[in-house]
């Protein structure tokens, strides 16, 4: 591999917390130097956080959950596969979002929270859906992330497609095959209904005069 | 048009009185615990002992006839303090004869922010005592993209002041002491998604307090963590909604190393830091007076009947009619 041939370089995505080089034959995600954070800390935190999310690839991946194979692991970047396939944004229909249903159980079983499920980071390559962006992951048992997680997949789905409500409901059946289905889907109805998240109050808090 | 805006959600009693252009007067009575932290009765009482000296003193500066419009924080708030500030705003405007307009007191943290830095569409991090939240506008409503899953940064910092031994309120003096501080302690870094958890990072620091470690190693520690994981959401909200413009508004908004780390992190990504001047980023009247105004003009008017208080009155339940 050459790793500093720049001319193989296809694409730079600059997100908040880390730049995602994507190359010919593979993916960097770095982790670059906050400058506003003290360096003890800085250099804790990116060294953290890289390890972090090349464990949780591999513990997805034996969790049955298609993942980038990790190719290698520095203090601040990690190297994976390229997954060469087509982003769910463009194809999702109600299959595929049973099919990632199906993986997010298997995720929550082994208590993965991903952190950012769009359809904008799953790949579908071979007929199987990769997840591919482990950057907000972590680890809990609880019930109330696991609904935060499904919560950020339904409000991707109805900020982008006209068909979202058979989209969602295709998930839902898909999301059944873990055991906790029914809390954590109850969870995501209380989250729904908590202001933060209420786009339109019927009731306006106002009167409104006329003009 | 002149408005008078009355404050009072918890610690400061404030009333103010702003045109479209300025704030022509604005009358301060902060409430400062004897000991411990704020406690909403005794608060209460001291919101009720100094409104006529506020009034006074604010009718001193413009006479009663030339107001317009009275607006009052009606949420959200600690019960008994939001009780007397919308008491005193139902008086005058039925005494005065004028409109009465109740405003989200985070809303108006915002919106004088905007009106005093020039600020157009910026990802806005609001830290106060009882908040912490990463806001920005989407459509006709301001929404919370991140916040405190326990307690807010400013209530935080004065939880490990008291333990430290210092007065209310603790921010400054952590200010301060931070100043001084020469080693960094590993302390708990709490960031889920956008989200952020103070609590853990408060028992940690008040153990390395105990551990023997220096009040300005400890404050340093903690500042440098809290303020960092603060500036790591505004950042990452920032590059989610593609934004160029960060706000700072809320009490702890007057730390100067908060404010340096958030302008560093816009320099590095070619972003813009704005914040206004200290006597508008703390609770204040004139910010209330300010929404007041923006929201009468745009149609908005509260009958007495529906100004009653909202202790839990969220920002994305107002609809946002101006630009």
């Amino acid at each position: 591999m050459g790793l500093n041939e720049e001319n193989e370089l296809e694409k730079v995505y600059i997100g908040g917390e880390a730049i995602v080089k994507i190359y010919r034959d593979r993916v960097e995600k770095i982790r670059k130097k906050k400058k506003y954070r003290i360096d003890e800390l800085d250099e804790a935190i990116r060294k953290y956080r890289t390890k972090h999310e090349a464990k949780i690839l591999s513990i997805a991946r034996k969790a049955g959950v298609p993942t980038p194979i990790v190719l290698d692991v520095r203090e601040d970047t990690i190297i994976m596969e390229k997954i060469e396939g087509t982003p769910l944004k463009d194809i999702i229909n109600k299959s595929l979002s049973r099919k990632v249903g199906e993986l997010v159980a298997k995720l929550h079983d082994a208590n993965i929270i991903h952190g950012d499920i769009t359809p904008l980071n799953l790949i579908l390559k071979d007929n199987k859906i990769y997840f591919v962006d482990f950057g907000l992951s972590f680890i809990e048992d609880r019930i109330e992330p696991k609904g935060v997680d499904i919560h950020v997949y339904f409000e991707s789905l109805k900020a982008s497609f006209d068909n979202w409500k058979e989209l969602k409901e295709a998930f839902i059946d898909g999301y059944k095959k873990y055991k906790k289905w029914k809390e954590v889907l109850e969870r995501v109805k209380e989250i729904e209904g908590r202001g933060r998240y209420i786009e339109r109050k019927e009731k306006k808090s106002f009167n409104v005069s006329s003009l | 048009m002149y408005c008078l805006g009355i404050e009072g959600t918890a610690w400061n009693f404030s009333v103010a009185v702003v045109d479209e252009k300025d704030v022509i007067v604005l009358v301060n009575e902060p409430y400062i615990p004897r000991e411990g932290g704020i406690h909403p009765r005794e608060a209460s009482q001291h919101h009720a002992e100094k409104v006529k000296d506020v009034l006074t003193k604010v009718f001193s500066k413009v006479s009663p006839e030339k107001i317009d419009l009275i607006s009052f924080s009606q949420g959200p708030g600690m019960g008994p303090c939001l009780r007397i500030a919308a008491t005193v705003a139902r008086v005058l405007a039925l005494k005065l004869g004028l409109p009465l307009v109740g405003v989200n007191h985070c809303l108006a943290h915002l919106e004088v922010g905007r009106w005093k830095t020039g600020a157009k569409n910026p990802v806005t991090l609001y830290v106060s005592g009882g908040n912490t939240q990463v806001i920005a506008r989407r459509g006709n409503r301001y929404r919370v993209f991140g916040e405190t899953l326990d307690i807010g940064v400013g209530n935080a910092l004065d939880k490990l002041a008291r333990y430290m031994g210092l007065k209310h309120p603790g921010g400054p003096k952590i200010e301060k002491l931070a100043e001084k501080g020469k080693k960094f302690y590993k302390l708990p870094y709490s960031v889920k998604g956008m989200d952020l958890s103070f609590s853990g990072l408060v028992t940690a620091a008040q153990k390395l307090y105990d551990s023997g470690i220096s009040k300005e190693d400890v404050a340093y520690s903690f500042q440098e963590t809290a303020f960092a994981m603060l500036t790591e959401v505004t950042e990452r909200a920032m590059a989610y909604l593609n934004i160029d413009e960060a706000l700072l508004v809320g009490g702890v908004g007057a730390n100067k190393r908060l404010q340096e780390m958030l302008k560093i992190m816009c320099e590095e990504r070619g972003a813009r830091f704005y914040a206004p001047p200290k006597e508008l980023m703390v609770d204040n009247g004139a910010m209330i007076a300010y929404l007041g105004l923006l929201m009468y003009k745009h149609g908005y008017e509260t009958s007495i009947e529906e100004s009653a208080i909202k202790p839990d009155f969220r920002i994305d339940e107002v609809e946002i009619l101006w630009d």
